[in-house]
């Protein structure tokens, strides 16, 4: 009934359905509140979500926090059946992979991404990017598989040559058992040279032609303008993608599990094994016996929670600064 | 100035600089095709149809599959759409069409922060948010991590094809009367509704290689899990634990689990990008 009186179009347009009780799908299609309010509940449920995410971390750490207080981070007894809880090896682990894995992935990536954005012509390195996104879409556990089975065969066959002649470095010594922080470290820039790059050509196409054209006007060879004009340009950006990056790295779990042999001990050799936050929070969570090692664990998880969000809103923050060009990580 | 400006010194310089950001691009291509190739090869070679139809065999006796682990994963990955897909787009639509000022800012920047969150600490959380008061591991709890993990991209990417709607298209649908709720389910949306799609199935199939959440939420089974509230087996996990086993006959197992997910992956996304180019082409005449 309703709808003969909508489809008729002498009716005018303020009486239309008044006269009738409407049904709820009637007002809920007219009123634009309901819309608002409706779309709103899925908006603001993102911001209840990180509240309580923060809450739960907060709260289900709180014995171990009241137990060794600041000193967790920087003791090095990790000890379940004695309740000693120090998350030294871990977070040396933590950053030493993650910092090797950008000094190896932030040079090659930012190549490939100047390769990518000011030699290779539109078309190819359209296709290129989109390969090389390809990598990013690899799920973590997979490169854990390749890094077993694949890489670390490879590295026992290179790596008892490289000592041969650059042993004598402490970083280098030591026996080779295949986990290391070393291969962890190669297997991170393998997953995080993807982000790099993508973000990094991004940015540089995105710089505008005329600071190219007045290098060039001056007589600068092609790289001249890409090193010197282009790039300090682009800057901002490509720190938002190395910041990213770090994030991702820091919090990268299963393909560093896999490689890095899960040994709490701090050694200065990269060819040692060694743990990461991550890895140890994976490996022990689901045998975690009693409260406060299970809030050990979580108290981990706050840690990396906090140092993950500092870099990824650094990161948003500089490419948000950069103007009028959207950047999507 | 000298006869040939620049001198030659920069010139080297300059091809020199330039061959090597073309080699850096060689290899990180190289990288790729190893990958791919090195899991096509192992994972094709272990293949065989017993993998897709029966569950695992004893430690120590071969044949067997993963057909458990497919299943949960299939499971796990519908829960997570049921969860995450309609906050992603009702969030999406709100940013796009409603939210202006301090709280877009807000929502959207926390909601690009939720999304760097490693996904281990999102297992941790949901384990304490659904573990810790059902007492066990669940199907449901998985689901419930992956959904959450889905929010955050689902979102965003709904906003930024439904900004990509021309103004005037708004506009026009406002100029005949419509309300701005019908505006927007009759015209902003369809408008867009290829670039949702596209966005929601690669976001689907990135929580689909989703591992560390599930670790301590789903956990792992191995055999079938029937309803929802039991632990069960996925592909990511399957392919974890086998990988770490001392057993070669698991090993192979692991290649053909990681053979089936990346294709899995890989096809959904081709798809989607080819739904997504049809779609401008039909939008564009």
């Amino acid at each position: 009934m309703a709808n003969t009186v909508l489809a008729t179009p002498e009716v005018p347009f303020e009486s239309r359905g008044l006269d009738k009780k409407q049904t709820w799908w009637e007002r809920l299609r007219k009123g634009d509140e309901v819309v608002h309010l409706i779309t709103l509940a899925g908006g603001w449920s993102i911001l209840v979500i990180t509240g309580l995410l923060v809450q739960h971390l907060w709260v289900y750490s709180r014995l171990s926090r009241h137990a060794f207080g600041w000193h967790f981070l920087v003791d090095s007894t990790w000890d379940p059946v004695n309740g000693v809880f120090g998350a030294w090896p871990f977070v040396y682990g933590t950053v030493v992979t993650s910092l090797l894995a950008l000094a190896i992935s932030i040079p090659i990536g930012l190549g490939a991404a100047i390769f990518l954005a000011e030699l290779a012509p539109r078309k190819l390195s359209n296709a290129l990017t989109f390969l090389i996104e390809l990598l990013a879409a690899v799920p973590s556990v997979i490169y854990g598989l390749i890094g077993i089975f694949l890489l670390i065969p490879v590295l026992f066959n290179v790596v008892p040559y490289f000592q041969k002649y650059f042993g004598w470095l402490p970083i280098f010594n030591g026996t080779f058992y295949g986990v290391s922080y070393f291969s962890a470290s190669i297997v991170l820039s393998i997953m995080v040279v993807p982000f790099i790059i993508s973000i990094s050509r991004e940015v540089l196409i995105s710089v505008p032609v005329s600071q190219r054209e007045a290098m060039m006007a001056l007589g600068a060879t092609k790289w001249d303008v890409t090193w010197r004009a282009v790039v300090p340009y682009a800057r901002q950006g490509i720190m938002g993608s190395i910041f990213l990056s770090l994030a991702r790295a820091l919090g990268e779990t299963m393909a560093v599990t896999m490689v890095i042999g899960n040994v709490a001990q701090v050694s200065t050799s990269l060819m040692a094994p060694g743990y990461t936050i991550a890895a140890v929070i994976a490996n022990e969570f689901t045998e975690a016996t009693g409260d406060l090692y299970l809030h050990a664990l979580i108290e981990l998880g706050l840690v990396l929670f906090v140092v993950t969000m500092i870099f990824n809103a650094l990161a948003r923050l500089l490419m948000l600064t950069m103007k009028g060009h959207e950047v999507v990580g | 100035m000298s006869a040939s400006y620049p001198p030659l010194s920069r010139k080297i310089i300059n091809v020199a600089m330039l061959a090597l950001t073309g080699l850096c691009t060689l290899l990180v291509l190289a990288v790729l095709l190893t990958i791919l190739g090195y899991l096509l090869w192992k994972g094709a070679s272990s293949l065989n149809i017993a993998f897709f139809t029966k569950i695992p065999a004893p430690v120590g006796q071969s044949g067997g599959g993963v057909e458990n682990a497919i299943v949960g994963t299939l499971k796990l990955l519908a829960l997570a759409s049921a969860i995450g897909v309609p906050i992603g787009l009702l969030g999406g639509i709100y940013l796009s069409e409603f939210a202006g000022g301090w709280s877009a800012f807000t929502i959207r920047y926390t909601t690009d922060l939720l999304n760097g969150v490693p996904s281990v600490v999102m297992g941790i959380f949901v384990y304490t948010l659904v573990v810790l008061p059902m007492h066990h591991f669940s199907t449901m709890a998985g689901g419930i991590a992956l959904g959450i993990m889905m929010i955050p991209i689902a979102l965003r990417s709904t906003e930024d094809f439904l900004r990509a709607v021309p103004r005037s298209l708004r506009e026009g649908g406002l100029a005949l009367g419509a309300s701005k709720s019908e505006t927007i389910f009759t015209i902003v949306i369809p408008a867009a509704i290829y670039g949702i799609i596209t966005g929601i199935m690669l976001d689907i199939a990135r929580v689909a290689g989703e591992t560390a959440p599930l670790l301590f939420t789903a956990f792992g089974n191995l055999y079938d899990s029937p309803g929802w509230m039991q632990p069960t087996a996925s592909l990511p996990v399957v392919i974890y634990n086998y990988a770490i086993s001392p057993y070669d006959v698991w090993h192979q197992q692991a290649w053909a689990a990681g053979f089936v997910l990346l294709s899995g992956l890989l096809v959904i996304s081709v798809v989607s990008r080819m739904v997504l180019a049809r779609g401008k082409k039909l939008s564009h005449g």
